[in-house]
Parts: C-alpha cells; sequence; structure tokens
C-alpha cells in the first residue's frame, strides 16, 4: 500500500466550491444506539455526530455493524435503545418507540447495487422523488442534476445501457434530488472494477462536495475510506474504535486493533530504558510519539509498517533475520523478515531489488515520522 | 463482498419486517383465509370418511371394488411411468448428445405431444383402432375381422404414454443440457469406455432430471381422467365419477381418500428426490462432451424419432382432420356446436384467471418476501391443486356446496373456485418468479424517495411483476378452457363448453362434430406451451 499523506491530499479538494451554509452545524446525531438481534447484539452504545457539508465514512471488518447503522439512519431498521437526531429533530428513539419511517425521513441512500428502478429511465429515475414539484420545476431539478453528474446525454437510457460508474452517478442523482438533509451511500464502490473505482472516488467526492451534502459512506476497503472521507470511523464489535480526519488516524492509531487494521501493520517489541531496545538495534526515545515517561522500564509494541523499515542483505554475524517470504505486487515487493528476537516485521522495496527467501539480512528503522506504539499485553 | 458480508446483509434485509409487522399482518390474515378455502376440497374428504362408521369404512376399503380400483391404478402408473422413461430419456440422449441429423426437428416433435390434451388423444386411438374404427374398416376387406382391442389396460397405458412422456424427455434434456461434459472427457482419459462413462458418470447426474419427469408423469396419470374413461379401464378417477353419478356419496369419497393418500405418496417421493437435487454437480459452465457419432443408427435412429411423431402427433391430428372432412355433410340434430359454446368456454377460463391472479399476488409477495417457514405455508398450500385430482375438487364441491351453500350448488361460482383451486399453483408459480427477480432494496430505494410501502410497491414492483402475472393468467386461462372432470361434474345443467361439448357427442358416438372444438383444443394447449416455454427460456 502506498505510503498514505491525507491531509495534503484533501487539499486538493480544497478549490472545489461547496454550498455548505453553516459547516459548524450538526446534521446528524447518533446518541448511545445499539441494534439487538434476539441475543445478538449488532451495534453497542454507538454515538456520533456529523456536522453540515462533511464527508464522514464508517470503516470496519465484515459484521462490524456499519451497514446496521448506515439503516437505521435511513429508517430501514429501528434502534433497540437509543435516540438519532436529524437536522434537529428526533427520528428514532429507542427508549419510548418513536420511530420516522424512511419515507418521513429527509435521507437519501445510494444502495450498493444501485437499484434503479429498471423499468424508468434515467430522467424518471431521477424524478422519481420529486412528487411535491410542478412538471416544469421536475424538469429543470432533473436538468440541473444530469449536468451535476455529467450525464446529460443519457436522459432518456435504461439503467440496463449504462457502464457501471454510469449507474452509480445516476443513483447519486436520484438520491440526491430531492434534496436531502443526509446522504447515506452503503459500500459505494464494491460494485466497480478497480480501474473505475479510483476513478469515480474522486468523481462521486466532487459530486457531493458541490452538492454541499452531508455524507455518510459504508466501506470495508481502508484506501477508499481514507481517500474521499473528511472524518473516518474505525468500527469494532459493534461500536467506534475511533473517529478522526483519515491522516490523524492513520498515522496514530489509538488502539492496536486500528492499528492492524490500517495498512499491513506489524509490531516490533521493544524495552524502554533511557533508549528504546528492539531486535533492530536502539533507538532514541524521541522516535516515539506521546509520553513515554511512565514506562521506563517497561516493554512496549511499536508500529511498524512497511515503508518504515528496510532491509539490507548482509552476512549472518550482522544480519538482525533472514527473510521468510517475498510478496510481489507489481511496483513493489513487500518482504516478511523473521528477526532473530522473534518479532516478524514486513519491508517494503522497489521491486527491482530481489532477495530470496533465507537471505540474511539486516533491517533499517528509515521512518521519518513518530511511530505509535502500545503497552505490551 | 465476502460470504460472510452477504451473510450478514441477507440477515439484516430478512430483518427488516420488525418495523413493518402491522402491514404483513393484514397480509398474512388475508393469505390465510385463502389457504383454508383452497384447503376445503381435502377437508371435506377426512369429513366425510370421519363421520363414516368404522364398519362401514371397512367394508368399501376392502371391498373387492377398491381392490381392483387400486390394483389397476397402480398398474396403470407403474406401466405408464415406465414406458415414458424408455421413450423420453432415449429421445433427451439422442436430441443432445449426438450426430443425429435435425435434431432440432425432432426436438420439437418429441416435445410437441405434450400440447395434445390426452383425452383428445385416447378419443382419436379410439377412433383409429376401436371396433369399427379407421383400422378395422381398412382391414376388413382384407377378411380380418378381429383386430386386439384397444380398451383397457394396453390403450390407457399407450395413450398416457403417449402424450405425458414429453415430461420424462424435457426433464431430462434439461439435465443433459446443464451437466457439465467436461467430467465425461474426464472419465475417457481414465479409460472407461463410452457406455462405462454413461453408466457411471452421465447417469447418475441425471437421474434426479429424469426422476422429476418420471414423478410427473405418475402424478398425471393418477389424476388423469378422460383417457381411462374413454379406455374404459377402472380406476380411481373413473370409479369415483361412477360412484358420484350413482349418488354413492360414501364410496366415492373413500375412493377420493385413498386416491388422495397415493398422490400424496408420489409427492413425498417427489420432494425428496428433490432434496437430494442438492447433491448433483450442475455446472455454470455449459461446456459439452463431444458428440456421440451414431454411424450406422442414423436411420434406426431417426426411424425411433419418426415413429414417436407419428403416433403422437400424425396420428391424432390426421383423425382430427378425416372427422373435419367427414364431418361437412353429415350434421346431427341436436349436437350442433355453437358459438355459445366456445363463448361459455372462454367466460370461464377468463373468470378464473382473474381470480387466480388476485389470489396468487399477495400468496407469491408473501412467500417470496416473508421471512421464514411460515409465511410460505400459503405458497405450499396453493399446491394442493397439483395434488388433488380434479375429479375430487368437482366431487367434494358438489357435496361442500349443497351441505353449506345450497344457494351456491350449481352455480358458475362454484366451477370457477374449483378452478381456482386446481390451477392456482400456475398463476403463484409464474408470479413468485417475477417477485423474486425484484431487487429487495427497490422497495428501499422508493421509500428513502418519500413513499409509504403500498404506493412504493404500485410505483415500482407492480410495473415490474406485470409481465410474471400476465403469463400466470394466460397459463391459467388456457389450462381451464381443457378441463374436463371438474368442468362435468360442476356446471350449470344445459351450460355447455367446448370440453363438454366434446364430452356430449363422444357419448353420442357422434365423432364427426368433435372435430372442430378438438382443433380448438389443441391450439388452446399449443399456445398454453408456448407461454411455458418463453417463461422458462
Amino acid at each position: 500500500m502506498a505510503k498514505q499523506e491525507p491531509s495534503q491530499r484533501i487539499s486538493e479538494f480544497e478549490t472545489i466550491e461547496t454550498a455548505i451554509e453553516d459547516p459548524e452545524e450538526t446534521v446528524l446525531s447518533i446518541d448511545g444506539v445499539s441494534k439487538e438481534y434476539g441475543r445478538e447484539k449488532a451495534v453497542e452504545e454507538l454515538s456520533l455526530s456529523v456536522k453540515e457539508g462533511e464527508l464522514l465514512t464508517m470503516l470496519g471488518p465484515s459484521g462490524c455493524g456499519k451497514t446496521t447503522t448506515l439503516r437505521m439512519i435511513a429508517g430501514l431498521e429501528a434502534p433497540s435503545s437509543g435516540t438519532i437526531t436529524i437536522a434537529g429533530e428526533t427520528v428514532a428513539d429507542g427508549a419510548n418507540g418513536q420511530f420516522k419511517k424512511p419515507e418521513e425521513r429527509d435521507v437519501g441512500i445510494v444502495f450498493q447495487d444501485y437499484a434503479l428502478f429498471p423499468h424508468l429511465t434515467v430522467a424518471e429515475n431521477i424524478a422519481f422523488g420529486l412528487d411535491e414539484l410542478d412538471d416544469d420545476e421536475t424538469d429543470a431539478r432533473v436538468a440541473e442534476l444530469l449536468e451535476l453528474v455529467d450525464l446529460e446525454a443519457h436522459d432518456e437510457k435504461m439503467p440496463s445501457q449504462l457502464s457501471g460508474g454510469q449507474q452509480q452517478r445516476v443513483a447519486l442523482a436520484r438520491s440526491l434530488a430531492p434534496e436531502p438533509d443526509v446522504l447515506l451511500l452503503d459500500e459505494p464502490f464494491s460494485n466497480l472494477d478497480v480501474r473505475l473505482r479510483v476513478e469515480m472516488r474522486e468523481e462521486v467526492r466532487r459530486i457531493l462536495k458541490r452538492a454541499g451534502v452531508t455524507a455518510i459512506s459504508v466501506t470495508h476497503d481502508q484506501e477508499e475510506a481514507l481517500s474521499i472521507s473528511d472524518r473516518v470511523a474505525i468500527m469494532n464489535g459493534g461500536a467506534i474504535a475511533q473517529v478522526g480526519n483519515p491522516g490523524a488516524v492513520f498515522e496514530n492509531p489509538e488502539s492496536r486493533f486500528v492499528a492492524s487494521f490500517l495498512g499491513q501493520a506489524s509490531f516490533l517489541s521493544a524495552r524502554v530504558t533511557d533508549r528504546l531496545e528492539t531486535g533492530l538495534g536502539s533507538f532514541g526515545l524521541e522516535r516515539l510519539n506521546g509520553p513515554i515517561e511512565a514506562y521506563d522500564g517497561a516493554m512496549i509494541d511499536v508500529l511498524v509498517r512497511p515503508d518504515d523499515l528496510q532491509a539490507m542483505p548482509t552476512s549472518e554475524p550482522k544480519a538482525d533475520g533472514y527473510v521468510v517470504h517475498r510478496q510481489y505486487n507489481g511496483p513493489n515487493f513487500i518482504y516478511r523478515v523473521e528477526l532473530h528476537s522473534g518479532d516478524v516485521v514486513h519491508c517494503m522495496h522497489n521491486h527491482v531489488e530481489t532477495f530470496e527467501a533465507g537471505q540474511p539480512v539486516e533491517v533499517d528503522l528509515v521512518a521519518d515520522h513518530e511511530l505509535a506504539w502500545y503497552p505490551t499485553e | 463482498m465476502g460470504t460472510s458480508d452477504r451473510l450478514e446483509r441477507i440477515r439484516e434485509r430478512a430483518n427488516v419486517t420488525d418495523r413493518d409487522a402491522d402491514e404483513p399482518t393484514v397480509l398474512a390474515a388475508v393469505v390465510l383465509a385463502i389457504s383454508l378455502l383452497l384447503l376445503s376440497p381435502i377437508a371435506w374428504v377426512l369429513l366425510e370418511a370421519s363421520e363414516m362408521q368404522a364398519g362401514r369404512l371397512i367394508e368399501l376399503v376392502a371391498s373387492e371394488t377398491t381392490t381392483t380400483v387400486t390394483v389397476n391404478t397402480l398398474i396403470l402408473v407403474v406401466a405408464v411411468t415406465a414406458l415414458s422413461v424408455l421413450i423420453g430419456v432415449p429421445l433427451a440422449l439422442l436430441t443432445v448428445q449426438t450426430d443425429l441429423p435435425f435434431k432440432r426437428f425432432w426436438t420439437v416433435t418429441a416435445a410437441l405431444p405434450l400440447v395434445v390434451p390426452s383425452y383428445i388423444g385416447a378419443f382419436a386411438f379410439v377412433s383409429a383402432f376401436g371396433p369399427r374404427g379407421e383400422l378395422a374398416d381398412l382391414l376388413s376387406p382384407l377378411g380380418i375381422q378381429q383386430i386386439p382391442t384397444i380398451y383397457g389396460l394396453t390403450g390407457t397405458a399407450l395413450v398416457l404414454t403417449l402424450f405425458t412422456y414429453p415430461y420424462v424427455f424435457l426433464t431430462t434434456r434439461a439435465s443433459l443440457i446443464s451437466f457439465d461434459g467436461t467430467v465425461v472427457e474426464a472419465a475417457r482419459s481414465l479409460n472407461a469406455s463410452r457406455w462405462d462413462a454413461f453408466k457411471r458418470v452421465t447417469l447418475p447426474q441425471i437421474l434426479p432430471g429424469i426422476a422429476a419427469g418420471a414423478l410427473l408423469v405418475a402424478l398425471y396419470t393418477l389424476s388423469d381422467f378422460g383417457t381411462p374413461a374413454i379406455m374404459r379401464y377402472d380406476v380411481f378417477t373413473r370409479m369415483i365419477f361412477v360412484e358420484e353419478q350413482a349418488r354413492n356419496l360414501d364410496a366415492a369419497a373413500v375412493l377420493s381418500l385413498l386416491l388422495l393418500v397415493l398422490a400424496m405418496a408420489i409427492l413425498a417421493v417427489e420432494s425428496r428426490i428433490g432434496a437430494g437435487r442438492d447433491g448433483a454437480y450442475v455446472s455454470s459452465g455449459d461446456r459439452r462432451a463431444g458428440e456421440i457419432k451414431l454411424g450406422y443408427w442414423k436411420l434406426p435412429a431417426m426411424g425411433f424419432c419418426a415413429l414417436i411423431a407419428a403416433l403422437c402427433l400424425a396420428l391424432p391430428i390426421g383423425i382430427l382432420g378425416l372427422w373435419l372432412v367427414r364431418s361437412a355433410d353429415a350434421t346431427q340434430a341436436g349436437f350442433v356446436f355453437e358459438l355459445q359454446h366456445v363463448t361459455n368456454s372462454v367466460t370461464l377460463a377468463a373468470a378464473a384467471a382473474g381470480l387466480c391472479v388476485v389470489v396468487a399476488l399477495p400468496i407469491a409477495y408473501l412467500s417470496a418476501r416473508g421471512d421464514g417457514t411460515l409465511s410460505s405455508l400459503p405458497e405450499r398450500v396453493s399446491y394442493v391443486g397439483y395434488a388433488v385430482p380434479g375429479v375430487v375438487i368437482g366431487l367434494s364441491l358438489i357435496y361442500l356446496a349443497l351441505r353449506f351453500v345450497p344457494f351456491l350448488y350449481q352455480s358458475l361460482f362454484v366451477l370457477v373456485f374449483a378452478y381456482v383451486v386446481r390451477f392456482l399453483p400456475q398463476a403463484v408459480g409464474t408470479t413468485e418468479s417475477s417477485v423474486l427477480q425484484v431487487d429487495p432494496s427497490y422497495i428501499e430505494a422508493a421509500r428513502s424517495l418519500g413513499y409509504g410501502p403500498i404506493t412504493s410497491f404500485r410505483k415500482v414492483v407492480l410495473p415490474l411483476v406485470a409481465p410474471g402475472i400476465a403469463a400466470g393468467a394466460a397459463l391459467v386461462f388456457l389450462t381451464t378452457m381443457k378441463e374436463l372432470p371438474a368442468t362435468l361434474m360442476l356446471r350449470p345443467i344445459g351450460f355447455e363448453t367446448i370440453v363438454t361439448y366434446i364430452w356430449l357427442v363422444r357419448g353420442a358416438a357422434y365423432q364427426g362434430q368433435a372435430a372442430v372444438p378438438a382443433l380448438i383444443l389443441v391450439g388452446v394447449s399449443g399456445l398454453s406451451m408456448l407461454i411455458i416455454l418463453r417463461q422458462e427460456g
């Protein structure tokens, strides 16, 4: 995986004009929401708030409760407890059973498989939710949205005549048409092939920002989450493990789960003295992130990703360990190195640097950022 | 998307109904009421049998007639099923796996006999091979006075086989086509001979297909009324009709009960084999094994196909043509085929089709979208029509009407209800499969765009399932047009349809008069076949 510099990446989008009225206003707030299916808890005591115009992505492995949370916001599921408030109005309250049906909420949804109505044209699909406008206003709004998603020439086509990326843009336009308070995107890119997926990420973010809509997306693809979102909420076991802007979350995972979920993480065990003693030699404590004083003399695990380490072939006496596996990714190799200390770490190398399994190597810590660490459990 | 993710999704979808609990409850209540009505014919048989004194019951069950009828029926079912397999499987193999010339043509002629209603086939065979029939007329100048009789077991089994073997042909063909030919090549590469490979690899995999067709044949044979009646062979359906005409209510009920037990037994076998079908490997790819070269066997193979086609298609249609020509000059008074017969048939069929659609939609929707066993129960119940022969439905509705709703006795309402019980599965089947093709997220999408559940259904689901509903209606319409036993038993006095007219002139031996209506019915069956093929295609 390529090295992330998310804060810089996001600034590329800043030039896009937005229509946000008050960027500080909270549009969606979820407060202590749980959802149980029988004895199984899908979501547990989840709280989250999203500001106007923000794009937040819930990221997590299968079964972490992200889709259930999305469906509760939409009104397709009712929370067992807790409240959900959209634009100042409580739409679900588990305590008193108050519940607004999906059609009574101003929430748009882009479904994973788009759910375009196959018997209606592109324009008719987009106009579907515009029953409160008269014909001229509807036509005008549809034209506006076709322009927004760049499909002006396709208004009379049937959904089956469109490519995957075009179908997705129609789905976006259809859900944006009634000007929802919140737009929900359920695994929006999972039905696209890899090449188109990267292109559509940029495109969808552009459309959402131009529409100025508050959006919540759900995915298990970390690259997608980190690249399109203003904020990422990492979920695990029905709860939020960490929420923050993509750069902060990636650089400084607050928990071992978040660390191991983002990037190809390895942990280097180390003893804290006045320096840091590891299987790669000793380092100054300033290379760590956050106050370490309280852990003097203790063992900690330092998070190292493949791009933080560099392996060099050497002869056995000087080696830190040896290569046990080589993974070829095209542009680069990821070598798995078993250290004499027993730790297993990953090193990323240019695709021309080929080492064989069993090669003794010396591993260097080349990271130019502070390293996250966790007390050894 | 990973499997576990998909499972989560399915589980979540299944739970969507939680919130909308009130709407499905109303739907479920309506559907439950319909189900109870559908079960009423069976209820009558049980009621009648339970009210009988034990002594009388045993006397009837053990009577000589009952024993004879049971044995006759079993022999007929076994014979027809076995013969159908013997004709259907070779035809399927020839048209799928060999280099038989004109394969397309033979495939069509092998499937086509299904469009001839079996009682019309029986009618034609009696006319051709019966006493004073065409063959006898042809042979008598040669001094041959006696030909083997067509009546009885031989004729019944022959006719039923010739007009039902296509079930076996079609299901076997389907499994041969979906079956991965590379495994045969693999077997050959492991040094199995062609015959060995067929026996050890092909046969086990197409066996469920053969069995499914064979069971359809068995069920049809069990419930067919027209053929045994015309061929004068005493089986359950014929005897139930006779007892009903003689007003021997208890005897008819006991015979009906036994017939139902047999039908249930066949259905039970069917569902067991159906469950076993999961085990059979059906490849998604359509790789076929190399064609078998027939060589010298080409001619005999074509001869076999031609013989079957001649017996099943050329003969009945030839006889009908002959009648048509002969009847042109001699019309018997009192047996004139009138437009009124056609109008009556069409009106009845349209009423049955309309009602079936209205009843089928909620049942199919609940079954396709509901959350488990309970919601698919009504759909299962609607399948009684397949298991309960028309004679039993006719009989039980006569007595149910007399007992509970006497003002409806001999009304068209009861007749239409009989058609609904009998043919509802066809409408439920086509409707359900089209509902299943509608992505459940369409409804969610419509609701997220501000429409209530009923409006969402009307605006999104209904337009998408309309073709399936139309196909179901057409199917019910066409099968109602040619239904014989229930129409015969339940029609109001003096109300004649195409089918009852044919029955009437047959009884009076004015066969010539039946040509036009019989040809109409063959045409009608042909159309329903087309609809079935289009649905499956």
